[in-house]
């Protein structure tokens, strides 16, 4: 037996549907399963990352609830999902920020919000923090360069680490039986599969989420998301390199680089999230990890809150807000990085990686 | 192609160009098929919307002729190839004009049930002998219904669910009503010019089963839906419809005797006959386990374990071969000795040893290769294993119980090429056409092949409908 309940619930299903297959060709998670014939806590916990959660192989199956085989590989998967983001956390003594997620991170964020905004009033007196700055350098008349740079650089540096120990944990686990480091191939492979969403499709008719029906837009709100978000990190360091490099100091005009790949970016967090949570507030209850829903909300939450305030804080640079909406950005920004290793965002990595151990296996059998 | 509307507009009656009986893969096509061809449909499913669909549920592959390789079938399929594989496993018994009709047509419904929104993917691991005869569905039979159902929605078929018929008005061969246990849009009524009857056999209806089997039948499990109570089959073959088939002859499987009564579906199944022995329950082996490459011969296990006492047989294997077949839903029972393995099975320890034993003793050691008829086999003993017969001796000795597993029943109504139902005295009648397991006795009259079932249903349920709308517009 395994150790946790869903675990045991995984291995159960995994072997009802090791002895049909009717679903190998919807995804990764089938073809994987069927390279085994037995699942440690490793496999389990792999094939659940490995599953994209499109909704196919529930609506597909006929063992799916009120069978009473009860085969519900797409909610099992999830919940077994957001149980191994705690079990693979660094440093372990934070894997309770996983518990009630939704919580923990709105506490974090009013928190950091409310500290940049005490902090610049504190620094500056309120006339500073109210006052209009315009021109180069604008920014930092609030916050002093260097600062920013050193703040945030080890809030990012420490997600960083977080985030490599955990996966390295992962990794070990589920890479055990075959082992080795990931090659160039399967690495590549899995880019282009995590940057398509290839395994987000239900087979290739489309995913489910609110009915039997393949009508849903999360690929494409997850592309926007993630580009999105991708494209603010561009920008950043875009912004990084004319700093160092140029001695070209923010804020930048509308039609500089860093200003037009933060504006799509900024776009794309803001459209993208929205439809996530449409999404997710529509989604069949039979598919949806409910213990989760603070987890989920929460990071959808702190990607939308990085767009807006960011947009809001372009468009309104110029007059008397764009010290408070400055604040508030750098606070989304912060909590965003510091919960990191501990939120929604880690589905990324691990799904990465297991999509860089699938590629491993299929070259391995091919 | 705007059909007239079902419903008057004094709202006194409604009649359908074509009313579907049933929910499967036949009764789609029908109805798809008819509404293609410009008819009102309105389909009737027995039963609640998650079980809609009878057995194709349950499928996973359709047999098509073809006459080269396709993106998921390895190579080609002749026409003549199929014909050839249905006479051997039917020994014949099959109506020859029908079957090389259906046949021909089979050869279109690869793209055509593609159009109607169902889509392929390569033979499933753990299946490499039918990728070259066999389309298999992607994401099984209940994606393929799902597709047609969608598909039939979108064109405007009107599907009813938990909608049972208790009668059918039927006059000089002519179909003229139907009526419903639950009344439908205040009607307890249709009526409809033509019929189309795909409602499935009475693989379900053990009562029925007994009146053939005897007292065995209880101890059968139905592989699929608990529906298929052949209703609508017993009252057409009242009301004066010909019947075709022997009533004791069905598709039937050896499967778990540990699976469900009703609906426990393809993972009950056991591919693990032709690695080992099979025994009943007094040890003794009963049958050639190594006759003939399993997909050719996994249909005649049913039979043959309903013919032993209590209709229960242990196939017998050891340690060697567990992963030979695909993983099973339920586990091996096993014994690290055979007197161990015996006593679990409460199988008389001293005669299973002297089986095996036996059994080990007469193997006579060649090449073993599962995917040919190899030249393991045995001499001296009777039945003999005649091909890839190795010892048994191992430990552990391992075991799955199995039982009869009736998949579905061939008794059925008489059909003509158009689909439509023959009555008493070989008249066709002038509205009433059936499709599906409900007249595969006119193709099976015994035995069974991988596939063949689904496409039975799609064929003559695509002629069939077209057949019904035919009929309805003039």
């Amino acid at each position: 037996m395994h150790g946790t309940r869903i675990l045991d619930e995984a291995d159960r299903l995994m072997t009802v549907c090791n002895s049909c297959r009717y679903c190998e060709g919807l995804c990764a998670v089938f073809p994987a399963m069927e390279m085994r014939r037995a699942f440690s806590d490793g496999d389990l916990n792999y094939l659940a990352n490995l599953c994209h959660g499109c909704g196919a192989c529930y609506v597909d199956c006929q063992f799916s609830p009120p069978h009473e085989f009860n085969v519900n590989v797409p909610k099992t998967l999830a919940v077994a999902r957001a149980e191994s983001y705690a079990a693979y956390a660094w440093p372990q003594a934070l894997s309770g920020a996983f518990a009630r997620n939704g919580l923990v991170i709105s506490v974090i964020a009013a928190l950091s919000m409310a500290a940049f905004i005490l902090g610049f009033a504190a620094l500056n007196g309120t006339s500073v923090l109210f006052g209009v700055h315009t021109g180069p350098g604008a920014f930092y008349r609030l916050m002093p360069h260097n600062v920013m740079a050193a703040l945030f650089s080890a809030a990012f540096l420490y997600a960083i680490l977080a985030l490599a120990m955990s996966v390295r944990a992962f990794w070990r686990d589920i890479g055990a039986p075959i082992g080795g480091r990931a090659d160039g191939g399967s690495i590549f492979q899995a880019i282009r599969d995590a940057g398509e969403l290839r395994y987000l499709h239900g087979g290739g008719v489309g995913c489910y989420n609110e009915d039997d029906k393949p009508t849903d837009r999360r690929k494409l709100y997850h592309h926007l998301t993630f580009y999105g978000f991708l494209f603010c990190f561009a920008a950043t360091a875009v912004a990084t390199l004319y700093h160092y490099l140029f001695g070209r100091e923010a804020p930048y005009p509308w039609w500089d680089l860093p200003v037009a790949l933060g504006t799509l970016g900024g776009i794309g967090l803001i459209i993208g999230p929205v439809g996530l949570f449409m999404a997710k507030m529509r989604r069949d209850p039979a598919l949806l990890d409910e213990s989760r829903y603070g987890m989920d909300v929460g990071f959808i939450a702190m990607l939308f809150l990085t767009g807006a305030t960011g947009m809001l804080l372009l468009v309104l640079r110029e007059t008397g807000a764009m010290g408070p909406l400055l604040a508030l950005h750098l606070g989304a920004v912060f909590a965003l990085f510091i919960t990191m290793p501990y939120g929604k965002f880690v589905h990324g990595i691990y799904r990465f990686a297991a999509l860089v151990r699938y590629a491993q296996e299929r070259r391995t059998a091919a | 192609m705007s059909p007239t509307s079902p419903h008057r507009a004094d709202g006194m009656s409604s009649k359908y160009d074509v009313l579907v009986i049933g929910g499967g893969n036949a009764a789609l096509c029908a109805a798809i098929s008819a509404r293609r061809a410009g008819a009102s449909v309105l389909v009737l499913e027995g039963a609640p919307k998650f079980y809609r669909g009878g057995n194709t549920r349950h499928t996973r592959n359709m047999r098509c002729a073809h006459d080269a390789a396709t993106e998921i079938l390895t190579g080609p399929y002749t026409e003549e190839e199929f014909r050839e594989d249905l006479l051997r496993v039917t020994g014949g018994q099959t109506d020859e004009v029908l079957a090389r009709h259906m046949i021909r047509e089979s050869k279109d419904i690869l793209n055509w049930i593609v159009e109607q929104g169902v889509r392929w993917q390569p033979s499933l691991g753990g299946t490499l002998s039918l990728g070259r005869t066999n389309s298999f569905f992607l994401g099984g039979g209940r994606a393929m219904l799902n597709a047609l159902y969608l598909t039939a929605e979108r064109l405007g078929v009107e599907v009813e669910y938990d909608a049972e018929v208790t009668d059918l008005v039927i006059e000089h061969g002519m179909f003229l009503a139907a009526r419903l246990k639950r009344p439908i849009k205040g009607e307890t009524e249709v009526r409809a010019t033509s019929l189309v009857a795909a409602a499935g056999g009475f693989e379900a209806n053990i009562e029925w089963l007994k009146q053939y089997w005897g007292e065995v039948a209880d101890n059968f499990l139905i592989r699929g839906t608990p529906y298929n109570r052949g209703s609508i089959l017993k009252m057409l073959l009242d009301k004066g419809v010909q019947e075709v088939g022997d009533p004791t002859q069905c598709h039937a499987v050896a499967i778990d005797a540990r699976a469900p009564k009703f609906d426990g579906g393809i993972i009950t199944r056991h591919d693990s006959v032709v690695f080992g022995i099979v025994v009943n329950k007094h040890a003794q082996r009963f049958y050639d386990e190594g006759e003939d490459i399993w997909p050719k011969r996994y249909a005649i296990w049913g039979r043959l374990v309903a013919a032993q006492p209590d209709q229960i047989a242990y196939i017998i294997f050891d340690s060697t071969v567990v992963t030979s077949f695909m993983p099973t839903l339920f586990p091996p029972i096993a014994g690290q000795t055979v007197a161990e393995l015996a006593g679990k099975l409460e199988l008389d320890p001293a005669a299973l040893e002297k089986t095996i034993t036996e059994f080990n003793a007469a193997v006579r050691f060649g090449t073993f290769d599962h995917t040919i008829l190899d030249d393991c086999r045995t001499e001296g003993i009777t039945p003999p294993k005649t091909h890839w017969a190795r010892r048994i001796e191992t430990p552990p000795y391992l075991a799955y119980p199995v039982r009869p597993g009736i998949t579905f029943t061939y008794l059925g109504t008489r059909v003509n090429k158009e689909a439509r139902m023959l009555m008493k005295g070989g008249k066709p009648s002038g509205n009433m056409f059936a499709a599906g397991e409900i007249m595969a006795g006119n193709v099976l009259g015994k035995g069974y092949a991988a596939g063949m079932g689904m496409t039975i249903g799609s064929v003559f349920g695509r002629i069939a409908g077209r057949e019904a709308a035919k009929h309805a517009r003039n």
